[in-house]
């Protein structure tokens, strides 16, 4: 029996996280209600500690540790940087939701770190069976999240069917993944690689293939296997929705990267095919049916499906640019997505939830600046230049007429343009409708500075895009 | 090889016939048994397969934990079977259609690759299926072994924070408090003058 001592050190951001998360369990007993801040003070070091642990252990080599179980390269480590990035946001602008609530328990930071380290793990999987187990710990702490709130029937029946078709999609997943080990005999993504080039079981591979889209499809909430995203985003309470807008977006990136590109970038024929169809018909649906809400989480959740529509076109061009492309895009429609649901949070108070686009009429006689950073978020998610959202569509499409598939990316423009509606009716409501609500804004300096700083990052970053796009290029070797 | 053939097919039929019976049994108690018989058989069917430790943990864990369990939620549980039933069979030759014609496909694309599979080799005697599991386990996949445990920590959080509920009015004991008791407390010596006769 040879053994050799895994590489511990390369696996030092998770072994961090997993230790603050037990330790922030076992603290948070001896806190009482007044005290709990020290809980959510302490899930923020966690963040901003794992962020200093990756950044000074990284580098550009590929390094794998645990029987190759374990991967930790340049891609890997942006998007985790870019995941505790979000999250940090995210408990920043849930702090006062769930005060306000009575929420705020140790349960919402604890199962959110284990979340984030089932992202991590994700991101980090050389294995078929690694990307399962993140996937499962990252969706086993949302669907608790969801039905955190326990006394809310809405909440309970997010969860249900979150939970119910969560299990369905994992176990297609898991169905697909039998049949790639059945037909290439390993678990490791590289094995699988190689033997996908010349298999003797072709057929079996592309049926795993099916299954493997679907799952990944459900993840990543694209259309035919989106319908729990709407009564998900609805039904949560908004600081959980803010959670799994975000960050879970960019682990579903890493997923498709390290099972379909990582490990069948061979089939890429195969599932190209099967990414236009996904695409198209999110950029449709989601598109088209965002127009007709009138709550504003459940708009965001059809746009959601639309963005994720945007992401599936950059993949699957099947090029390292179009990769970067897509990796791009993802982080920033997270960076995007958690300042829209930070604006909701913003104007809302307890008993008052602003989830209706009518809550947000007059904002701009309320409050000029915040109406200002939500005209900026709305504006970038429309993909309006010089706002960041227009530098990540447009580097999706450029690949797309790169690989001669203009056809695809005048179908994408033609449902941005429709898309664009939804985006801008909120931008009159806030403008040109009369206030209903003239209660004023009341939340804590910390709220309003993270969420100024977010809206003008994107502002800032959208004047120069450059940096991100070349730290996105420079992680393909580009 | 005959006779193992024989008993391959008659738990095999048992697995069958024990799944169509959890779908179909009418009292879901007798689903719930229906459901511990396939995973009896199961087991047996491991046992063939030379993986004696799994098809032993299949029994204690689900017949003896989860099955348990089980019966429990459905016996506390009052459900309305009827209306569980409600449009079984309107929906029955649709679901029928679909399942049969999806077998027949994956059969079709899957069967003929996989009927050339090669048959696992048999091991000796000396093969020890459990002291194996335990060498692959703590080595070559330690990081899946420490993941699923993590998992199984998010399991125990996600299910007390969803189900524990401090009420204030609920009298209960509380062992802190009784075991420090002291004597002083709950006992009282009076001096009581002897009765005269």
């Amino acid at each position: 029996m040879d053994f050799a001592i895994p590489n511990y050190y390369i696996a030092i951001p998770e072994m961090f996280v997993l230790g603050m998360v037990c330790l922030v369990l076992v603290i948070d007993l001896f806190m009482t209600d007044k005290s709990r801040t020290v809980t959510y003070l302490l899930s923020q070091t966690t963040l901003v500690g794992a962020a200093v642990l990756t950044f000074t252990t990284f580098s550009y080599e590929t390094q794998f540790a645990f029987s190759n179980t374990f991967v930790r390269d340049a891609m890997g480590d942006v998007l985790k940087g870019f995941i505790y990035l979000s999250i940090f946001f995210v408990f920043l602008y849930a702090r006062p939701y769930l005060q306000q609530r009575n929420l705020f328990k140790g349960e919402y930071y604890v199962l959110g770190l284990f979340a984030v380290l089932g992202m991590m793990v994700m991101v980090s999987a050389q294995s078929l069976l690694t990307i399962y187990l993140g996937l499962e710990m990252l969706a086993l702490s949302l669907y608790a999240m969801v039905a955190l709130k326990r006394d809310s029937i809405e909440a309970s029946e997010s969860a249900m069917k979150y939970f119910i078709l969560g299990a369905l999609a994992s176990g297609m997943l898991l169905y697909g993944m039998s049949m790639l080990y059945g037909a290439t005999q390993s678990l490791d993504l590289a094995v699988i690689s190689q033997q996908a080039v010349n298999s003797d079981m072709p057929l079996v591979m592309v049926f795993g293939l099916v299954f493997i889209v679907v799952g990944v499809a459900f993840k990543l909430g694209a259309v035919p296997f989106h319908m729990w995203v709407p009564d998900v985003y609805q039904g949560s309470p908004t600081a959980v929705t803010l959670f799994i807008g975000s960050a879970p977006k960019i682990a579903a990136f890493a997923m498709v990267m390290r099972l379909l590109v990582d490990g069948l970038s061979s089939m890429h024929i195969h599932w190209q095919d099967m990414f236009i169809i996904l695409s198209v018909l999110s950029l449709a649906v989601g598109n088209i049916f965002a127009i007709a809400q009138t709550n504003i989480k459940r708009m965001l959740a059809y746009s959601t499906i639309a963005h994720m529509g945007f992401l599936m076109l950059g993949v699957l061009s099947g090029t390292k640019e179009g990769y970067s492309a897509a990796m791009f895009y993802t982080i920033v429609y997270a960076m995007m997505s958690v300042g829209a649901f930070g604006m909701i949070i913003l104007l809302s108070r307890a008993g008052f939830e602003a989830d209706q686009l009518n809550d947000f009429k007059g904002l701009n006689d309320k409050s000029p600046w915040f109406a200002l950073v939500m005209l900026i978020l709305m504006f970038s998610m429309a993909g309006v230049p010089p706002f960041l959202g227009f530098w990540a569509k447009v580097s999706v499409l450029k690949e797309l007429v790169h690989i001669d598939m203009t056809w695809l990316a005048v179908v994408a423009v033609v449902f941005s343009i429709i898309g664009a509606f939804y985006y801008l009716r909120i931008i009159k409501i806030m403008y040109f409708d009369k206030m209903e609500d003239s209660s004023q804004i009341s939340h804590s300096l910390d709220l309003r500075i993270a969420l100024s700083a977010n809206g003008l990052a994107i502002l800032v970053l959208g004047l120069l895009p450059g940096p991100l796009m070349a730290l996105c290029a420079a992680t393909f070797g580009l | 090889m005959a006779f193992e053939q024989i008993i391959f097919y008659f738990f095999s039929a048992m697995v069958l016939l024990a799944g169509v019976m959890v779908i179909t049994a009418r009292n879901p108690v007798y689903a719930a048994l229906f459901l511990v018989m396939a995973f009896f058989s199961s087991s047996a069917l491991w046992l063939l397969l030379e993986a004696e430790f799994l098809a032993i943990t299949l029994v204690l864990v689900y017949v003896g934990a989860v099955m348990v369990l089980f019966l429990f939620v459905v016996m506390m549980l009052d459900i309305n079977l009827v209306a569980l039933r409600e449009g079984f069979m309107r929906y029955l030759p649709v679901g029928a259609l679909v399942a049969i014609s999806v077998i027949a496909m994956m059969t079709m694309v899957v069967g003929p690759e996989f009927a050339d599979f090669p048959i696992p080799e048999r091991k000796g005697p000396e093969y020890n299926n459990t002291a194996e599991l335990g060498r692959i386990l703590y080595t070559e996949y330690v990081y899946p072994f420490e993941l699923a445990a993590v998992i199984l920590v998010v399991a125990i959080v996600a299910a007390i924070a969803l189900t524990l509920r401090r009420r204030p009015m609920v009298r209960k004991q509380n062992p802190d408090q009784q075991v420090s008791v002291r004597k002083e407390e709950r006992v009282r010596i009076v001096k009581m003058d002897v009765e005269k006769r």
